[in-house]
């Protein structure tokens, strides 16, 4: 957890450098043996490597998802569409408005004399209208879209690739937001007790009964609604849980031997808390990561489908499932979207339940 | 003797987890209405030796035969194990705290075994137990028969789990542990009524102990485990005088010694480290219902301690569980407000991190647990040099670290032995070598008093012999104070100059070593005496 001081990393170093050996069982902290365990656990490492691969690719998403292309070559010049905006003119068109790269004419314009564009796997950014689709919208899976479309003509499988993206951040960022604020309310209450605790206690008995869902309601009345306020509102709400469980670790941890030698040694309060009971009360924090990580998925997604959540336009699959049951004859949209969403919270219980397995202190390395 | 038909006979028995092999090949006969005592040090394989015959052990592999009168329990169907287990075989364990469940009254759970094993209507098997109960010298049986076991203390707790195995009338009782969670005082009590119960049925008992004095005490033969195999074993007598393996030997020959103590003179004129007068302790009691809201009680945890400290002496503090010796440690530390006035050399304890820091550097402390002293996550390292980097935060790396390894060979721990020794983690090491870390930790800022919390209580007789010995060297050697708090009368005949006994909050006596640990003045003190050497069989 914490960065080793000099004195370790110097053994360590030369430890490592006389043998060059690996380091013996007795060197390893107790967060790399925890990891060792977790990577005993096939399907949880699985999990977790498929998990990261997928939120690296669709970090990458308007690489593999775009209406423009990657780079065109066009009478003899580069240009980098993806990341430039160019004019319909410069492609031999009439008007100075950005190109359709879907438009037949542009399409024409560039594959003749030794033009050439190279396009994304997916042709479809996921706010591409599609003005020259042959079929009626909702289209079902053809080969010029995969997943076929929605009811507004846009690209299924783009849709999905950037909902997945900002679904994935977004859980990431409240999660982020909740451990932070958990932990420290969590960590007040538990390390100083009496009075601090006593008013933080009845602060989160009072603030855990306001009524959630209506204040959501509310402020997306009043203000503009956008993921920044989503974020906001729910990161409110979210880190009371959390927060009992570090103050309970802590109100173990503060009594135990190696806290009251620490105080006898003359360490001030913040020095015990950051280096003592701090990493030796991140068990739970650690733990929950995966699930707090669906969870907040599974809430984004909740408040999408209300059409409570994120502003309209923007990518999301709840937005989608909404879609979905409103066209229920477009089964594509319902099915795909399912399959993501499932997809994604089996990955991240497995890795939880792998992590949970590894941070078990009952567990023996073997 | 090879006439009478054996009651219990291991044969070859090997208990290995997960392919670990842990007890090695044991050959044990018992007789009936047998004494016997199987001792060991934590990790010899003692309790799963017991644990495996009566197989409760999950996951453990058992090899070999546990012949119980002639048929072999490792080939026996579990319904038929089930009427074994307590029907003729039963169990007494360590912590009755745990062993009972707390959501019944004592009274039904023993009441529960003679409708299950002995068939009894409910009417009389509640008789029964009340008999049961009165037979264990509980006081008032029938109404503890309605207590839980949060009702009751620790020695009426251990009076009940043994009313409870001896319901089913056993051939044999596996008492493991019986003693060790109680105090001094009552150790002795609980023996003696399982050596009368012993007598009356006419069953064969096997005690499960480390401590010498108990086998000693109560067993007619002994059996000695080392590291999964039995090394010894024979009469209690033979074995006690002349035992044959050096094992043995080590174990009979670890109470701590006074031999390397330094020398004490007191004079009117010696220079006190430290002295407090009056000392107090007091914690706010939760009052139950409305008036808890407005109000606290308080518990006074320690009445008025008068005690001074000259350098280079050890004051013992002796005294039973709830005596306020752990309340007067940290009072001593600073950790808890105290009343009446505290002195070291003139300074006092401010009650803050850094009006305290100068102080903090002249007092340090070590604590019983070995397994909770250290922080699991720091390096040896870490956790040794903290106190350095904080108090003279002019050193450099280098100087830290030889001053931190003189301080770890200065405890018996050296780079020799374990060339990693500073980045190793707690984990890997055993109780003594992680007191003698702990020691570090405390030694390495040289303070001029250490406190030490029960250093020894929780490692094995020869582990606390080696630790006692290095706290008498540190002392010469550096010219420390100790302030040594303890329940073990042999801790403090080894270790204190001077002795103060603690009862309830109460100083009873206090006065030099020799007189109060050989000839109190108080009948508490006499009493514990009494009870820690039954019969003074080791008297130095």
């Amino acid at each position: 957890m914490t960065a080793p001081t000099p004195l370790a990393s110097s053994r360590m170093d030369a430890a490592v450098n006389s043998g060059g050996e690996p380091k013996t069982q007795a060197q390893l902290s107790p967060t790399v043996r925890a990891w060792r365990r977790f990577k005993r656990n096939r399907l949880g490492l699985a999990s977790l490597v498929i998990f990261v691969t997928l939120f690296v690719l669709s970090l990458g998403a308007e690489f593999l998802s775009n209406d423009k292309p990657l780079v065109v070559r066009f009478q003899g010049q580069w240009y980098f569409p993806v990341v430039q905006t160019l004019p319909e003119k410069v492609f031999g068109g009439d008007f100075e408005t950005p190109a359709d790269y879907l438009d037949p004419f542009i399409q024409q314009q560039l594959h003749k004399d030794g033009n050439w564009a190279l396009q994304a796997p997916n042709p479809y950014h996921h706010s591409t209208l599609d003005y020259f689709a042959p079929l009626p919208n909702p289209a079902p899976p053809t080969a010029r879209n995969w997943l076929g479309t929605d009811d507004r003509g846009r690209d299924v499988l783009a849709r999905l690739l950037y909902g997945f993206r900002v679904s994935v951040l977004f859980a990431l960022a409240l999660t982020l937001f909740g451990v932070v604020l958990g932990v420290l309310t969590g960590a007040l209450q538990g390390f100083f007790v009496g009075k601090t605790d006593l008013v933080f206690q009845r602060f989160i008995e009072i603030w855990s009964a306001m009524p959630e869902l209506y204040l959501l309601i509310i402020f997306s009345a009043i203000f503009e609604p956008s993921v920044g306020l989503l974020l906001i509102l729910l990161s409110l709400f979210g880190w009371m849980g959390l927060s009992d469980y570090v103050r309970a670790e802590f109100l173990r941890n503060r009594q135990l031997d190696y806290v009251k030698s620490a105080r006898a040694l003359g360490l001030g309060h913040w020095q015990i808390i950051w280096r003592h009971v701090l990493p030796n009360s991140m068990t739970p924090v650690v733990t929950f990561l995966p699930f707090r990580m669906s969870g907040a998925i599974l809430a984004l997604t909740s408040l999408d489908f209300l059409g409570l959540g994120v502003p309209p336009g923007t990518p999301s699959l709840g937005e989608l499932l909404a879609q979905g049951k409103n066209n229920i004859d477009a089964w594509w949209i319902s099915l795909s979207t399912f399959a993501v969403l499932v997809v994604t919270l089996l990955l991240l219980t497995f890795m939880g339940d792998a992590l949970r397995d590894a941070l078990d202190p009952r567990k023996v390395d073997a | 003797m090879d006439t009478t038909p054996c009651l219990l006979e291991l044969k070859d028995l090997h208990v290995s987890f997960a392919g670990q092999a842990v007890v090695h090949g044991i050959n044990l006969r018992m007789y009936p209405g047998e004494r016997m005592a199987l001792v060991g040090e934590s990790g010899s394989g003692k309790s799963v030796t017991a644990l495996s015959v009566l197989r409760l052990l999950e996951s453990a592999e058992l090899q070999g035969q546990v012949l119980w009168q002639g048929q072999d329990l490792l080939q026996q169907s579990s319904p038929e194990m089930q009427r074994i287990r307590g029907d003729e075989i039963a169990m007494i364990f360590q912590e009755p705290m745990t062993a009972l469940n707390p959501l019944m009254t004592v009274g039904q759970q023993i009441s529960e075994v003679l409708q299950l094993k002995k068939f009894q209507a409910p009417r009389d098997a509640d008789a029964r137990a009340v008999a049961l109960l009165a037979e264990t010298g509980i006081d008032d049986p029938k109404r503890r028969f309605a207590a839980y076991p949060h009702q009751l203390s620790g020695g009426q707790r251990q009076r009940a789990m043994m009313a409870m195995a001896l319901a089913a009338e056993p051939k044999l009782l596996l008492a493991d542990e019986p003693t060790t969670a109680l105090d001094a005082s009552l150790r002795l009590q609980m023996l003696e009524l399982l050596s009368d119960l012993q007598q009356k049925t006419g069953m064969a008992v096997l005690l499960i102990t480390h401590d010498l004095a108990l086998v000693r005490h109560f067993a007619e033969r002994i059996a000695v485990m080392e590291k999964g195999h039995l090394v010894e074993q024979g009469s209690v007598s033979d074995v006690f005088a002349q035992a044959q393996h050096p094992y043995t030997q080590k174990l009979l020959d670890s109470r701590p010694s006074r031999e390397g103590l330094a020398p004490f003179q007191k004079s009117a004129a010696t220079e006190k480290l430290m002295d407090a007068k009056g000392l107090q302790v007091h914690y706010p009691l939760a009052v139950s219902g409305w008036r808890g809201w407005f109000q606290k009680q308080r518990f006074t945890a320690l009445y008025g301690a008068d005690f001074s400290l000259v350098p280079g002496t050890t004051l013992g503090v002796m005294g039973e569980s709830g005596s306020g010796k752990s309340s007067l440690a940290q009072a001593v530390l600073g950790l808890i407000p105290c009343e009446g006035s505290m002195s070291f050399r003139g300074q006092t304890w401010q009650n803050s991190p850094a009006r305290d820091k100068s102080l903090r550097q002249k007092v340090q402390v070590v604590f019983q647990d070995p397994y909770g002293s250290l922080s699991p996550r720091k390096t040896v390292g870490e956790i040794v040099s903290e106190g350095l980097r904080l108090h003279q935060a002019q050193l450099t790396e280098p100087e830290i670290e030889s001053r931190v390894l003189a301080t770890l060979v200065e405890v018996g721990l050296n780079t020799l032995e374990y060339p990693d020794l500073l980045s190793r983690y707690p984990h890997a090491f055993s109780g003594g070598q992680r007191q003698r870390i702990a020691l570090a930790r405390a030694l390495v800022v040289e303070p001029q008093l250490l406190v030490l919390d029960e250093p020894t209580s929780a490692l094995d007789v020869t582990v606390q012999k080696q630790i006692l010995k290095l706290l008498q060297n540190l002392q010469k050697t550096r010219g420390i104070s100790y302030l040594l708090i303890t329940h073990d009368i042999d801790v403090l005949r080894a270790m204190a100059h001077e002795v103060m006994v603690l009862q309830s909050g109460q100083v009873l006596e206090a006065g030099p070593a020799h007189q109060v640990l050989y000839e109190p003045s108080h009948e508490y003190t006499r009493s514990l005496l009494n009870a820690f050497a039954p019969g003074d069989a080791f008297s130095t």
